[in-house]
C-alpha cells in the first residue's frame, strides 16, 4: 500500500502514541535489564558464562523448546481443522467455528488455567468420569506435569494460530481447487496436494506466532505445571523474586529476547506481515 | 497422440439450472458432435458458463440429463468425468513447476514414472514451453501460463476439452496467436472442444459451430456462416456484429423469397418469409451494402444522406440517415466515402437480395 506523503505523515502521527508507549514501557526498561545482565553482581560476562554452564538453566531451556514445539504442532493442527470449517464450511458451521474461536478471548488466561486444573486433577471431571465408566481404576496424572502444561497452552494459543491460516485460506483461488478436481483428483487428494501446500505461508506464520508465544508463557505453566515443569519465564521470575540473582535472571531474559527476535526476523523473510492477520 | 474415436459425443437433454429464484439456464437441449469445436457465445449472465460448469460436473443441473457417448453422466462427480478444463485465469497450481502442473492429471491416474516423463515432455514440446519446465507459474508470462493450462488439460487425452474464456486476460496480438494455436491443437488431438466466450469474432473465427445464449436460453446453434448470415432472431443478429435494421411493410412470400416495401420502394429478399408476414425488420450487415449514385429499377435500394464518416484504414465507416429517419452504417472503400460526403451528401444505398434477411418486428 502506498499513500501520499500527507497520508503517511498522518499514519505516523496516529501511531505515535502507541510507539511512545512501547518505548517507555518496554524498550527503556529492557535496556535496564540488559545493563543488569552485564553488571550484576559484578561487571563482565560472568552471568552469560554461568548461563552456559548451569545444568538447571540448560534443562529449562531444553524443556521450554520441547514444550513450545509440541504446543506449536498441536495448536496449528487443531487450528487448521477449525479454520477450514470457519472459512469453507456451511453458514451454520461458520458461525459455530467463529464462536469457538472468539469465546476463549473473553476469558482470562488465569481463569482458563484454573479451569483446566478443575478438569484434569486427580479428582477432576475427566478422571472421575473415566473411573465411573470403568475405563481406568486409578486416576491418571493429567496435571502438574508437562501434559497439563501442553493442554493449557495449546488451548490458549489455538485462536491465535487461526488468523494467519484464515488469511491464507481466504486468499486462495477457488478455481485452482476446481481445476484439481476437474483433472481427476479426489477431494482428499486435492486437499493434501493442492490445498495444504497453497496455504503454506499461513502454516509458517501460524507456527511461528504459536512458537514465539509459547516461549514466553508464564501463568499457564506455573499453574498447570505445578512447579515440576518450569519454563523460561518462570525461571526468570524465580531468579529475580526468590533467589535474588538479578544478573542471571537478566541474562536469561536477554537471551530469550534475542532468540525470539531472530525467529521473528526469520519469519518475515518468508511471510509478509499482512499475511498474518 | 489421440485416436480420433476417443473424442466424446455429448448430449444435453432438457438441462435447467436455478440458483434460488434466478433461472440461470432453461430447458437446454443440445448435441455436441464427436471432435467438434463448439463455441458457447453470449453476454455475461446468459447461462453459457453455467452450462460449461454443468458439463464439467462442478454444477449439478436442477433438471435434465447429460449423456457422454450414450452414458448418463448427470450424477457423476467432476473427478470421474475425465473432461479437460481450462479456466479463466488459468488456475495453475502456484506451488508446482510447469512440469509438475502438467504431470498432475497423470499422477492422479497413477501412470508410471516413465510414461509421465515421456508424455509431459511431449506435451511441453507441443505447446512450445521447452526450457521452462522447472519454472513456477508466477515466473511465466500470461501467454505461457495459458499454454501450461492447455497442456495440463490435454495431457491425459480427455474426451472433451472445456475452455472458460481462456483468452480474456491476454492482449490482442497474443490472443490471435493463442487462437491459432488452439485451432492447431484441436486438429492435432481430434478431441471435442467446448469453448466459452463473449467475443463474437473469436467465436466465428474458431468454431465449427456456435451456440448463442441469452437470459439462460439457447437461441440458435449453427455453423459460423449460418448464424452470421441467417440469424434466427434480432438478438443473435445484433450480437454477432454490426447490423442495419430497416422497417419493412407488407411482407409476403414471392418467387424464391419474399417481397415487401421499404422506405416506399419495393424490395426483394431471398430468405423465406415463413415466420414473418406484414410488418417486419429487414436486416443487412454493413459490409453488404454499397453506395451508388442511382438504384436501377428492380434493384434493392433506398435514398439516404451521409452524415458522418470514420476512417478505419482499410475502409471507411459511413453513417447515413434514410429519408424516413432510420440510421444506417455501411463499410465502404475510402474513396467512395469521400465522394459520398462531398456530393451534397445524398446517395443511394443498395444491397443484393440474398444479403438481406427478415426478422420479426419488435421483441427479440
Amino acid at each position: 500500500m502506498r499513500g501520499t506523503l500527507s497520508d503517511r505523515t498522518g499514519a505516523a502521527l496516529l501511531m505515535a502514541p502507541l510507539l511512545l508507549f512501547l518505548v517507555l514501557a518496554y524498550a527503556w526498561p529492557f535496556l535496564g535489564v540488559v545493563k543488569w545482565s552485564f553488571t550484576l553482581p559484578t561487571p563482565g560476562l560472568g552471568q552469560y558464562g554461568a548461563l552456559v554452564s548451569d545444568p538447571l538453566v540448560q534443562s529449562v531451556f531444553v524443556r521450554t523448546l520441547r514444550i513450545a514445539a509440541i504446543v506449536t504442532i498441536v495448536s496449528v493442527t487443531a487450528a487448521y481443522a477449525i479454520t477450514v470449517v470457519w472459512v469453507r464450511g456451511s453458514p451454520v458451521q461458520r458461525v459455530l467455528a467463529e464462536f469457538c474461536i472468539l469465546v476463549p478471548f473473553w476469558i482470562s488466561v488465569l481463569t482458563r488455567a484454573f479451569g483446566w486444573v478443575a478438569l484434569l486433577s486427580n479428582r477432576g471431571l475427566v478422571n472421575t468420569w473415566l473411573q465411573s465408566i470403568g475405563f481406568i481404576s486409578e486416576p491418571l496424572t493429567l496435571v502438574r506435569n508437562e501434559f497439563g502444561v501442553i493442554v493449557g497452552m495449546s488451548h490458549f494459543l489455538i485462536p491465535f494460530a487461526v488468523f494467519p491460516l484464515a488469511s491464507a485460506m481466504r486468499s486462495l483461488d477457488e478455481r485452482v481447487l476446481l481445476a484439481a478436481r476437474g483433472l481427476g483428483s479426489s477431494r482428499m487428494r486435492t486437499f493434501w496436494t493442492v490445498f495444504v501446500p497453497m496455504t503454506r505461508s499461513g502454516i509458517i506464520g501460524s507456527a511461528m506466532i504459536t512458537f514465539v508465544f509459547s516461549l514466553g508463557f508464564f501463568v499457564t505453566p506455573a499453574i498447570l505445571g505445578g512447579g515440576r515443569s518450569v519454563m523460561i519465564a518462570e525461571l526468570i521470575y524465580l531468579r529475580i523474586f526468590q533467589s535474588p540473582d538479578w544478573g542471571l535472571g537478566a541474562a536469561i531474559s536477554v537471551v530469550l529476547v534475542v532468540f525470539v527476535g531472530a525467529l521473528m526476523a526469520l519469519l518475515f523473510r518468508y511471510v509478509k506481515p499482512k499475511q498474518l492477520v | 497422440m489421440q485416436q480420433p474415436g476417443r473424442a466424446a459425443e455429448i448430449k444435453a437433454n432438457g438441462i435447467g439450472k436455478s440458483f434460488g429464484s434466478f433461472r440461470a439456464l432453461d430447458n437446454l437441449t443440445l448435441d455436441i458432435g464427436r471432435g467438434e469445436f463448439l463455441t458457447l457465445l453470449g453476454p455475461s449472465g446468459s447461462g453459457k458458463t453455467t452450462f460449461l460448469m454443468i458439463l464439467a460436473g462442478f454444477v449439478q443441473p436442477s433438471e435434465g440429463r447429460l449423456f457422454s457417448d450414450g452414458t448418463d453422466i448427470t450424477d457423476r462427480p467432476a473427478e470421474q468425468r475425465a473432461a479437460g478444463m481450462v479456466f479463466q485465469g488459468y488456475a495453475l497450481f502456484p506451488h508446482m513447476s510447469v512440469e509438475q502442473n502438467i504431470a498432475f492429471p497423470l499422477k492422479v491416474r497413477k501412470k508410471s514414472a516413465s510414461e509421465i516423463k515421456s508424455r509431459v515432455g511431449e506435451m511441453v514440446e507441443r505447446v512450445g514451453l521447452k526450457g521452462h519446465e522447472k519454472k513456477l507459474p508466477a515466473q511465466l508470462s500470461g501467454g505461457q501460463q495459458q499454454r501450461v493450462a492447455l497442456a495440463r488439460a490435454l495431457v491425459f487425452e480427455p474426451g472433451v476439452l472445456l475452455l472458460d474464456e481462456p483468452f480474456s486476460a491476454l492482449d490482442k496480438s497474443l490472443r490471435g496467436q493463442m487462437q491459432a494455436e488452439m485451432k492447431r491443437l484441436h486438429q492435432e488431438t481430434g478431441t471435442t472442444f467446448v469453448f466459452v466466450t463473449h467475443d463474437q469474432s473469436e467465436a466465428l473465427a474458431l468454431s465449427s459451430r456456435v451456440a448463442i445464449f441469452n437470459h439462460g436460453k439457447l437461441l440458435q446453434v449453427g455453423r459460423p456462416d449460418e448464424v452470421y448470415d441467417r440469424p434466427a432472431s434480432r438478438f443473435v443478429a445484433e450480437f454477432l456484429g454490426e447490423i442495419n435494421m430497416l422497417p419493412v411493410k407488407g411482407v409476403k412470400p414471392a418467387d424464391n423469397g419474399a417481397t415487401g416495401v421499404c422506405e416506399d420502394r419495393a424490395v426483394n429478399m431471398r430468405c423465406k418469409a415463413e415466420k414473418v408476414r406484414g410488418d417486419a425488420i429487414l436486416a443487412i450487415r454493413p459490409e453488404h451494402m454499397s453506395i451508388a449514385p442511382e438504384a436501377a429499377a428492380g434493384e434493392n435500394g433506398i435514398a439516404a444522406t451521409a452524415v458522418a464518416s470514420t476512417y478505419l484504414g482499410a475502409a471507411t465507416k459511413l453513417d447515413l440517415t434514410t429519408r424516413q429517419g432510420a440510421k444506417v452504417t455501411v463499410s465502404v472503400p475510402n474513396e467512395v466515402a469521400a465522394a459520398a460526403l462531398s456530393k451534397g451528401n445524398s446517395v443511394w444505398l443498395t444491397w443484393p437480395a440474398e444479403k438481406g434477411f427478415l426478422l420479426p418486428d419488435g421483441g427479440q
